[in-house]
């Protein structure tokens, strides 16, 4: 079918693409691997050797690494049982037939659109702030004191941030493909006299189930990476108790200049994202020729 | 009866649907309303519904700050990232949608696992290169990056839209003798438009949000306005009113933006894996 000719072209043209994310896949990672091996901070630019193992051992011993990691996993699972949850009962509810169901969605995938550290800072100062919040306004209004969230639960704040954010992710994603269930399936289904209940788990939850995975594995991988809501809100703490790998290969890189430690922690970051790549390459690789 | 139970069904999801819909849109719809009251009503208790329209928070954020500085930083930053990228893209996808061999697939997937790399894992390396050859705090190097990382994005949206275009209107074409440049101009050109418009258009936005690097490597001179609203982390004085006016005017364009993009918001997100 494809002649000589149109293959070499073929070639030509993906050439650019191919080389320019081959250079950016390995230069920046070769250097990051190189660095972990060595001991170099910028405070000492001239004092650079080799250090062996030394900056993994510092970095994995490091208590700030096993609450980083703990943090992270907390943050992650966390977000992604809210906006799973919630976006299944979302997109069922904006399923039904519903009276001005544009706007409605217009109005529910709107915080998707909005910047981390925008969203971050309206939840921080509007709703969360203990002396002018809204959240503070409606505790006083039931008698209640306020909670200064980002003290008191400072990762469990983040996660609520994080979550409003990707909850409309979800939705859309999922109700995408709840449409996509074919209406004479429902109905046989209804006619069978199966109840509600029953058709959601034998029917829709299966049907959905593909989706599930699309969002958890999508979402994990930008949730792993989450870092602007942490750096406006609690800047990490207090103490390490906001802190997740990301914040923490930052912290080490740009404030204590570190670059041999950072890039430890940076290559143990890249580990760790590959383990979830590889089950959503699978996902995505099977449905590349459906 | 039937009609009636079906209409009260209808009022009660309408009704459900509405008040979730506010509940997730109020942070926002807040943040406009704040943002055009003066500093005492922001965080007057009770809190003040109807604002009195002011637009000093407006004026005062652009004296303050040069806020168009940044403005301007972000539009060509996601624009020019976006633009570029679809330069490299086009050709890519374009081969790989019609002249696919049995090692495409393994490409597209390849294309798709730079994408998976997290950005602190090379944030070293990256600030150091930057730093060696300038880059910091350029508009130019910010592009550069924001090319790389939304490329394999671009590829894969690309590469699915294309993939719809029926290849029998190629064959059609070629019968009809037309040689490969009017076979793009003339046929795939208009038919790839679309695809190509959303394509454009998530990038954008996707660029416009991105966090970690826009941060990162800029300081004031390039910060777009990620970096700029970061630096109001720290309050000083009353500001409540100033930081909505802020943000109204950093998200705004982006959310008409997202409105107008949200059907392809999906496949373009999800790699043509939910349809």
């Amino acid at each position: 079918m494809a002649t000589q000719q149109s293959r070499t072209l073929a070639r030509f043209m993906m050439a650019p693409s191919v080389i320019v994310l081959l250079t950016w896949m390995i230069v920046p990672l070769a250097l990051t691997l190189w660095f972990s091996f060595q001991n170099y901070n910028l405070l000492n630019p001239g004092m650079q050797s080799f250090a062996g193992l030394f900056n993994y051992e510092y970095f994995l011993t490091d208590p700030a690494f096993i609450q980083s990691i703990g943090n992270t996993l907390l943050l992650v699972g966390g977000v992604l049982v809210i906006t799973v949850v919630g976006g299944i009962f979302l997109a069922l509810l904006l399923d039904q037939p519903i009276f001005g169901q544009g706007i409605v969605r217009i109005l529910v995938i709107s915080p998707f659109f909005i910047m981390p550290p925008v969203a971050a800072l309206i939840w921080k100062n509007m709703l969360m702030h203990p002396g002018y919040g809204i959240f503070a306004r409606i505790a006083e209004t039931f008698g209640q004191r306020p909670v200064d969230w980002f003290a008191q639960f400072p990762l469990f704040s983040i996660i609520l941030i994080v979550a409003w954010q990707w909850l409309p992710f979800a939705t859309l994603i999922l109700l995408t493909a709840l449409q996509s269930l074919s209406e004479e399936q429902k109905e046989a289904a209804e006619m069978d006299g199966a109840n509600a209940l029953s058709r959601f788990i034998y029917i829709i939850l299966p049907h959905l189930a593909r989706a599930i995975t699309v969002v958890i594995l999508i979402q994990t991988i930008f949730l792993l990476g989450i870092f602007a809501e942490v750096l406006v809100t609690t800047n990490g703490g207090p103490g390490y108790n906001s802190t997740n790998l990301a914040f923490l290969v930052y912290r080490t890189a740009l404030l204590s200049f570190d670059v041999g430690g950072a890039s430890a922690g940076g290559v143990i970051a890249v580990i760790l994202a590959n383990i979830v790549a590889i089950f959503l390459m699978r996902a995505v690789g099977k449905n590349l020729d459906a | 009866m039937a009609r009636s139970v079906t209409l009260q069904k209808k009022l009660t999801f309408t009704a459900l649907a509405w008040a979730v819909a506010f509940l997730l849109f109020f942070p926002i719809f807040w943040t406009i309303l704040t943002s055009f009251k003066p500093e005492a009503q922001a965080i007057a208790s009770p809190p003040v519904i109807i604002p009195s329209w002011t637009l000093e928070n407006y004026v005062e954020v652009q004296a303050r700050s040069d806020y168009f500085r940044h403005f301007a930083n972000s539009v060509w930053i996601s624009v020019g990232s976006t633009l570029i990228a679809l330069l490299i893209a086009i050709p890519a996808a374009w081969a790989m949608a019609f002249a696919p061999t049995p090692k495409t697939k393994d490409v597209l997937m390849w294309m798709l696992s730079t994408k998976m790399m997290p950005a602190v894992g090379v944030l070293v390396p990256m600030y150091l290169l930057f730093h060696d050859f300038g880059l910091l705090d350029t508009v130019w190097g910010l592009t550069m990056v924001l090319t790389l990382i939304n490329l394999p994005i671009v590829i894969w949206m690309l590469y699915t839209y294309f993939k719809e275009i029926p290849v029998d209107i190629l064959e059609a074409a070629r019968m009809d003798g037309a040689v490969l440049w009017k076979e793009l101009v003339y046929v795939l050109v208009p038919m790839a438009v679309p695809g190509i418009a959303s394509t454009l258009l998530l990038n954008i936005i996707l660029a416009w949000n991105e966090a970690f690097w826009t941060i990162n490597l800029t300081a004031s001179k390039a910060a777009p306005l990620t970096a700029f609203i970061s630096s109001f982390s720290s309050p000083q004085g009353l500001f409540w009113a100033k930081l909505s006016a802020a943000s109204t005017l950093a998200i705004a364009p982006i959310l008409v933006l997202g409105w107008l993009s949200q059907r392809q918001l999906v496949r373009g997100l999800t790699f043509g894996a939910v349809k």
